[in-house]
């Protein structure tokens, strides 16, 4: 039984965590929430400069070699940091997709400039807000797309974007647009966390690349290694703020006394712990489960997914709760949180998405068994 | 990460399983209802004593007792490994995990060496079966508010007060009972630990029965009990330190132990197949699936939570911070799976039309969940050790820390 971190994974964490809290501080995501700029290029290029994007790519590659084990470790530093940079798409979707079902040509021209950070790849599978690959309503017909994505998260920034779309059969497949293509039309929106700047984008018979290997069995697993490592950076986050409420909790006076010394905010925070835990403990059973290819993956990435919603929301609004008025105003941290975490939330699709996921694959498990 | 036996461990595994092959018998289903560690009955005692013996003969007792007083130098993962292997046998309930678990190494490290030989291998082979005499009816989360009184006289003690919650004291032929031996001084310092025979006439057991019907704990009246200062365990007004280490040793008992059980939430998903809610299947309802789907997701967590603490045992550490959230969420999601099922199994919710049917089922799992919430540091309590031991919160504004026991 080993269920847990390595000592060389937790040299790796210390090694990120150093790095990013060189420059992704809360001060930087207060300006980028200000600002609305977004995207935190400074904080890319230097994940990009210490080799962290090619984590999971083989030497051949342009990476590293590491696995699914410590790209967990890197998101949940990301979530812990609030860097605002597109982790999920790229590493979280597009990396994984390329490398499961690319072409030897897509991986060889994509991965190694995919490291470097120089090809930035966002994800649009997404419709209406709806992401099960059954209502996609974007159609490729000659290697030409049309239809409309939203909300693509990083959409102004990629230079690229991984297509959920029908082929002519009518079966959804994954396609790469190059965002630099005809056709293909920007729209702004207004997301909940500014730091992860989203788009709609319509593409009108944009010239598109198929991944060959991309059926819907695929995209599926791609999902389910999404949500793994998403969880791990939602618990990276819910951990920060549990950390910085429980901080404040030790300043903060009233009555005469700390105000963490009262049972009433003492146990709200035991009680964010314990979800944090609870979402941490399915989420290295999915970690695991992609790290070994178990057929398990499904069922473990939803119950990550699951938990890991719930630890988030549950600590980013008690955060604000405890802090008093002072948690309800822009100028103080709590609320970079919680944005961050309904931004997490909209990026993967909601609960009931994966709770649907859940029960039919307990349903399929069952079905196999008898 | 992985879930594979190291070598060793795997080796420990096969050999468990070769003694555990060829004396006992593969569970099938059809076994009867027992608890894990409470004995219903004379002959479920009768069984477990019987299994016990056996067990101390071929050297599978004690097994993380240090060799010299029996045991087999196991490691805690060992004993991990051993609890899933025999968990796969229809054996009977283990009454001797507070023996075995929780006074032997009590009277490891505090006892004479007296007490070493009289308790320790009648321990080991289940002769003697123990209970733990801490918990009163004005002093349970609060336990060292104690009021048993021990009082000197001549080269004996007399012991008289009431201690409840005790679990098997009904069947236990010994106990370790907390007493307090000095009311002049704050309370945590003016107690003292004894080992007493319960089937002294000074003691009394009557049994409780629960909410859920069934009768697993007892209150005991003393009354009058004298016994000899060798009875005493460790020094005197050193109680609290003992009893320290005999609820350390719980804590572990419990970390390595099996589950403790309860219904399953794929029982719901099984139930939900096949009940109906308004005119339709009721695992077609939105309502129903959403909460399915969520004891799923928190049944998994926990169970990889129980991981997780195997982990840190198989590395050779201490159970860590994720081991303190098992008992605060298992409580709390057994007792709401139980409402759920009863709701689900029929529309007059607690309302059962025959015995052993579904809302007969949930109605029990429903009654019993509420012990997991209190018994063994209730979820308040939890919650304080959570924030003041792991996130390092102020502690609670303390008025008897520093006050003499008869002053409170």
């Amino acid at each position: 039984m080993n269920f847990g971190f390595s000592d060389e994974q937790d040299t790796i964490r210390e090694t990120l965590a150093r790095m990013l809290g060189d420059h992704a501080t809360l001060e930087v995501a207060h300006d980028r929430l200000d600002s609305g700029e977004g995207f935190d290029t400074a904080t890319w290029s230097a994940l990009a400069k210490g080799g962290w994007l090619g984590l999971a790519m083989s030497e051949a590659e342009g990476g590293s070699g590491m696995g699914a084990v410590e790209l967990a470790v890197l998101a949940e530093e990301i979530g812990r940091s609030l860097a605002a940079v597109p982790f999920l798409s790229v590493l979280g979707l597009a990396v994984p997709a390329i490398q499961s079902a690319g072409s030897e040509d897509q991986r060889k021209s994509l991965l190694p400039s995919l490291a470097e950070g120089r090809t930035i790849i966002a994800t649009a599978l997404a419709e209406d807000g709806g992401l099960a690959p059954h209502t996609v309503a974007a159609k490729v017909v000659q290697d030409r797309l049309s239809g409309q994505k939203s909300p693509v998260t990083f959409g102004a920034e990629a230079t690229h974007a991984l297509v959920a779309a029908k082929d002519e059969d009518g079966t959804p497949r994954l396609y790469l647009a190059d965002l630099s293509a005809s056709g293909v039309t920007k729209r702004a929106l207004d997301p909940i966390d500014r730091t992860r700047p989203a788009t709609e984008i319509t593409f009108d018979n944009t010239p598109v690349e198929l991944l060959p290997g991309s059926d819907p069995a695929a995209i599926q697993r791609l999902l389910n290694g999404a949500a793994v490592l998403a969880a791990f950076e939602q618990i990276g986050l819910a951990e920060r703020v549990l950390a910085l409420t429980t901080a404040y909790a030790g300043e903060r006076r009233a009555f005469g006394r700390q105000i963490g010394s009262f049972q009433a905010v003492k146990h709200r925070l035991a009680d964010m712990f314990a979800k944090i835990e609870l979402a941490r403990s399915n989420a290295f059973f999915g970690a695991w489960a992609l790290a070994s290819g178990d057929s398990r993956l499904s069922e473990a990435a939803a119950v990550a997914r699951l938990t890991a919603l719930d630890a988030v929301q549950f600590t980013t609004e008690e955060s604000i709760q405890l802090h008093g008025g002072i948690g309800f105003t822009w100028a103080a941290d709590p609320h970079l949180f919680l944005r961050r975490g309904w931004q997490l939330k909209a990026e993967l699709g909601p609960a009931d998405m994966w709770r649907e996921r859940l029960l039919d694959n307990l349903a399929d498990a069952q079905r196999a068994a008898s | 990460m992985d879930f594979s036996d190291s070598p060793d461990e795997a080796a420990f595994r096969a050999k468990a399983r070769e003694w555990l092959e060829a004396n006992a018998t593969l569970r099938d289903g059809s076994e009867k209802a027992q608890d894990h560690f409470m004995a219903r009955d004379a002959d479920e005692v009768a069984r477990a004593r019987d299994w016990q013996a056996r067990k101390a003969d071929a050297g599978w007792a004690g097994l993380t007792w240090p060799s010299a007083f029996g045991g087999r130098d196991a490691t805690p993962i060992e004993q991990v490994i051993w609890n899933q292997e025999e968990g796969r046998y229809a054996v009977p309930p283990n009454a001797f995990l507070i023996g075995i678990g929780l006074v032997g190494p009590t009277v490891m490290i505090h006892g004479t060496d007296d007490q070493k030989a009289s308790v320790l291998p009648r321990a080991l082979t289940g002769e003697d079966i123990w209970c733990q005499l801490f918990s009163e009816p004005a002093a349970g989360s609060d336990l060292a508010g104690i009021r048993t009184r021990a009082r000197r006289d001549g080269d004996d003690w007399v012991i008289s007060g009431q201690k409840v919650w005790t679990s098997g004291a009904h069947y236990s032929s010994h106990g370790i009972l907390l007493a307090r031996t000095d009311t002049q001084v704050p309370k945590h310092k003016g107690m003292t630990m004894f080992l007493v025979d319960m089937s002294d006439p000074a003691i009394e057991t009557r049994s409780i029965r629960q909410i859920s019907g069934s009768a697993s704990f007892n209150e005991v009246f003393i009354d009058d009990l004298r016994v000899p200062d060798s009875a005493r365990l460790g020094g005197e007004s050193d109680g609290w330190k003992v009893a320290l280490t005999t609820l350390m040793n719980e804590r572990f008992s419990i970390s390595v132990g099996r589950a403790s059980g309860g219904a399953r939430a794929e029982e719901l998903i099984a139930l939900a197949a096949r009940v109906e809610r308004n005119g339709r299947p009721a695992i077609e309802d939105g309502e129903v699936r959403a909460q399915l789907a969520d004891f799923i997701a928190r049944q998994r967590g926990l169970e990889f939570t129980s991981y997780r603490v195997m982990t840190s045992l198989s590395r050779g550490e201490a159970p860590g911070e994720e081991g303190s959230i098992g008992k605060l969420l298992l409580g709390k999601l057994r007792q709401e799976m139980g409402a759920f099922g009863m709701e689900l199994a029929g529309s007059g919710a607690g309302i059962s039309a025959a015995t052993g049917d579904d809302v007969a089922r949930w109605r029990n799992e429903y009654l019993t969940a509420p012990g997991n919430r209190i018994a063994g540091g209730s979820d308040e309590i939890q919650r304080t050790i959570i924030g003041e031991r792991i996130l390092g919160l102020p502690p609670e504004i303390r008025v008897d820390k520093d006050v003499a026991f008869s002053e409170l």
